[in-house]
């Protein structure tokens, strides 16, 4: 193929994607979904090459691990250690109350058991990238519900960290026994990785923070790549890996590492959105439209009782505890990054999941924005229920 | 004291409030990157900010500075009420007072106003317990301790009055 075809196909794609992004910015949302449909609407009406399309699939794995290594910076080990410890109830509560309804929808949609597991990921894992979005643009850093919110996030990754391996693991299927022997060894690996990351993060760090920020980008960047790799190799799921080189590094490494690897991760992640909304097949789409709603409507109300629950329990009032419930509701990157795991065990899995994002990262930040509005209702219900 | 809460806030930074004696919830937010977030709660719903800064390092270095130098003037004033019957004060030397360029002793304070000359800041220094034949200049700074007349009759005579 010619460069300049390629060239020409990937600029147009990554136009199109700014343009979307500008549109987002307008509205005051997060481009995650409108990523989604331009995939979606690419795949429909245009044909890539071979070679853009292999770019995309490539930009797309690079982008899925940057996004997970951006979100282990985001933490300390510290605060990991602290939430784990004083937010236990919270995160379990989260976990058995929007893990199942993702699980127990597969099963009625005769999904084999692998991919209902994946459906209850989905169905579990907050965006965290669209509440600190809502939270930062509506000023609420400073509300008394907002530590409750990030806490459920923080443990969610947390989660996610465990969860991502041993499903990488099963997806290798074979025998029983390789089975298990494939998630033996994630599990230790991950478990080896995440021990050295809290307890050796520190020495890393300060052996990765030079001074030009040119050696700075790359050693960081190639890091996260080697070890994506090495996880790969070890069947532990490359994102994981990435995630745990972003929980090591702490203090000004880590500080400075965002401000470099934050446009690289912008730029890939909008690719890997773009690859999912590209491979999805648009006539299955009407077929999940229905268990997509409904899954959307069951497993907002239970993110809602979660953030809800939480607050209270912190002690805030009735509008608070909405806030935070309706802040919880968008699912997003992480559900589809889960989603995309999957797409070769059920094709539905895919629109599915595009469908159910969708949905809520639009419905949860329209219904945080309300709440002096919507609050007081639930209020009323509250009250009537008691008396 | 106010009593302060610190809650820290995984992924943005730490987060300080206190109950306000007017109604209000006030907090700091310390971002990871050094910016500051200064909030007050709403009056209806103190789960809530109602307003927010975002300040820079410097911006809200520059604050604190604002806030804090109103507590070193209360604190010193507050000093001199402190001991009853004695007071403290600061008292500079203008360049038309009678004494620019004499000596301390030919004030004659102790004698005069009651009130003693117990130290002289002078570029930045301070000369303790000076003695008479200490030279007065023009710009020094005077510590005048007595009771309070007798240090307002201090200043005076050192500005060239009665």
């Amino acid at each position: 193929m010619p460069l300049a075809q390629l060239f020409l196909e990937l600029g147009a794609v990554i136009l199109a994607l700014a343009f979307v992004g500008r549109a987002a910015g307008r509205l005051g949302i997060t481009p995650i979904p409108l990523y989604l449909l331009a995939g979606i609407g690419l795949g429909a009406f245009m044909s890539l090459g071979d070679a853009p399309t292999e770019f995309i699939h490539i930009g797309a794995e690079i982008g899925a691990v940057l996004l997970l290594f951006t979100l282990g910076l985001e933490y300390t080990s510290q605060e990991l250690r602290d939430n784990l410890r004083a937010n236990r109830q919270v995160g379990l509560l989260d976990l058995g109350l929007n893990f199942t309804p993702g699980l127990l929808a597969g099963f009625a949609l005769g999904f084999p058991p692998l991919a209902a597991v994946l459906l209850g990921g989905v169905t579990y894992l907050t965006s965290s990238g669209i509440a600190s979005k809502v939270l930062g643009d509506l000023g609420r850093l400073g509300n008394r519900e907002t530590p409750v919110i990030l806490s459920v996030c923080v443990l969610e990754d947390v989660a996610m960290a465990a969860y991502l391996p041993v499903v990488a693991a099963l997806l290798i299927g074979g025998t029983l026994i390789a089975i298990e022997i494939n998630l033996l060894v994630a599990l230790a690996a991950f478990a080896l990785a995440f021990f050295l990351a809290l307890r050796y993060g520190h020495v890393l760090s300060r052996l990765m923070n030079v001074q030009s920020n040119e050696a700075l980008l790359l050693s960081v960047f190639g890091l996260v790549l080697v070890v994506a790799g090495v996880a790969d190799l070890l069947k532990v799921s490359a994102a994981i890996g990435a995630f745990l080189v972003g929980i090591a590094l702490s203090g000004e490494v880590a500080e400075r590492a965002r401000g470099l690897i934050e446009p690289l991760r912008d730029l890939f992640a909008a690719v890997f959105f773009v690859f999912f909304g590209l491979q999805l097949d648009l006539s299955s789409v009407p077929g999940v439209l229905l268990p997509a709603l409904g899954l959307a409507a069951v497993t907002s109300a239970t993110k809602f009782m979660t953030g809800w629950w939480g607050a209270a329990r912190a002690g805030v009032q009735t509008r608070g505890r909405f806030r935070a419930g309706t802040t919880l509701i968008a699912r997003g990157e992480f559900s589809i990054l889960i989603a995309g795991l999957g797409l070769e065990l059920v094709p539905t899995l895919g629109p599915l999941a595009a469908v159910y994002v969708l949905l809520t990262a639009i419905l949860g930040p329209v219904l945080a924005r309300f709440d002096a509005q919507l609050a007081p209702l639930f209020d009323r219900k509250l009250r009537e229920v008691r008396a | 004291m106010v009593k302060l809460e610190e809650t820290p806030l995984p992924g943005v930074g730490v987060r300080h409030d206190f109950d306000g004696r007017f109604g209000k919830r006030v907090g700091v937010i310390t971002h990871r990157d050094g910016r500051r977030e200064i909030f007050v709660s709403r009056r209806d719903d103190p789960d809530a900010c109602g307003q927010s800064i975002v300040l820079s390092d410097e911006e809200a270095e520059a604050m604190a500075d604002l806030l804090g130098g109103s507590t070193i003037t209360r604190h010193v004033s507050r000093l001199s009420q402190d001991i009853e019957g004695l007071a403290m004060d600061w008292v500079s030397l203008p360049g038309i007072s009678p004494y620019a360029g004499r000596l301390l002793g030919d004030t004659m304070m102790r004698t005069r106003t009651g009130a003693s000359i117990v130290a002289i800041m002078r570029d930045g220094h301070a000369v303790p317990a000076p003695g008479p034949e200490f030279p007065l200049r023009a710009g020094d700074t005077l510590v005048v301790v007595g009771t309070p007349e007798g240090v307002v009759r201090a200043a005076n005579l050192l500005n060239g009055g009665a």
